[in-house]
């Protein structure tokens, strides 16, 4: 059954995640949007075969909730139809796919040779209150960082929005 | 055959290289930026596997540190996205070519 779900999460996740970039049917930009909440969905699934409960429901609340929505509302207020008439470049198209291709053999030569340590039977962790056991404990200061780093992208985006640039 | 690490594994390398092609292929930024969030989600899964084989919940507090610092990076990114279309009346990366000599 679980090994089943995987197959099933994996392969939606693949399938959704090469029609974000490269859609045969539509070049919208909406139509990729959905088919990366779609991606991120069967993601979230993924982390829940992988018990990590808490993240799954993160992954869906900020990422197929906010960002998306976020995407979005940018996609609606620029205008860009243009998009779809333009034709795909040759060159780009071939020089992409090949350099892709080179990255992806060295890294799976490279995962076919690291020993990963994987023999042992995962136990079940993952449960909310440990995570946040060690988060507020040992991963404290990251933490605040983060809160700040927030508060500072909350004002960068503000002042940018608001200015009229010259 | 049952699941292993190496599957997830698998699966992450193949969101990445997916996400790597949409940037280098698309012109579009929105589209290139969506791109950019495949592939820190690729990563993301890489690391929640790492997590579980290797029963280390480090690996999914940086997972919840890499999702909270890429929703920040969204808003920055979108924003100046904007800024950009408000000024060029554009969201393609080769009509943003000022600095070509």
């Amino acid at each position: 059954m679980e090994t089943l779900c995987f197959y099933l999460f994996a392969a939606l996740a693949v399938v959704c995640g090469f029609l974000v970039v490269a859609n045969p049917f539509s070049r919208n930009p909406v139509a990729s949007a959905m088919f990366l909440v779609l991606t991120i969905a069967a993601l979230a699934g993924l982390f829940v075969l992988l018990h990590a409960f808490f993240l799954a429901a993160v992954q869906i609340l900020v990422y197929a909730g906010a960002v998306m929505v976020l995407f979005l509302f940018v996609i609606m207020l620029l205008d860009l139809k243009e998009e779809e008439r333009r034709s795909w470049r040759k060159f780009g198209l071939v020089g992409g796919g090949v350099a892709v291709a080179l990255i992806a053999l060295l890294m799976y030569a490279a995962l076919r040779q690291s020993p990963l340590g994987a023999a042992g039977e995962p136990r079940v962790e993952g449960s909310t209150a440990a995570l946040g056991e060690l988060l507020f404990r040992q991963y404290l200061l990251p933490f605040e960082l983060v809160g700040v780093l927030l508060l500072v992208g909350m004002v960068g985006v503000i002042w940018l929005s608001k200015r009229a640039v010259p | 055959m049952s699941v292993g690490l190496t599957h997830y594994l698998v699966v992450s390398l193949l969101l990445f290289c997916l996400g790597l092609f949409g940037v280098l292929v698309r012109r579009n930024l929105l589209v290139m930026f969506m791109s950019l969030e495949l592939m820190l989600n690729a990563a993301n899964l890489a690391l929640v596997a790492f997590a579980r084989y290797h029963h280390n919940l480090s690996g999914q507090i940086m997972v919840f540190f890499i999702i909270t610092v890429a929703a920040a990076e969204v808003a920055v990114g979108l924003a100046l996205i904007v800024a950009l279309y408000r000024q060029r009346r554009t969201a393609h990366v080769e009509d943003l070519a000022s600095l070509r000599l």
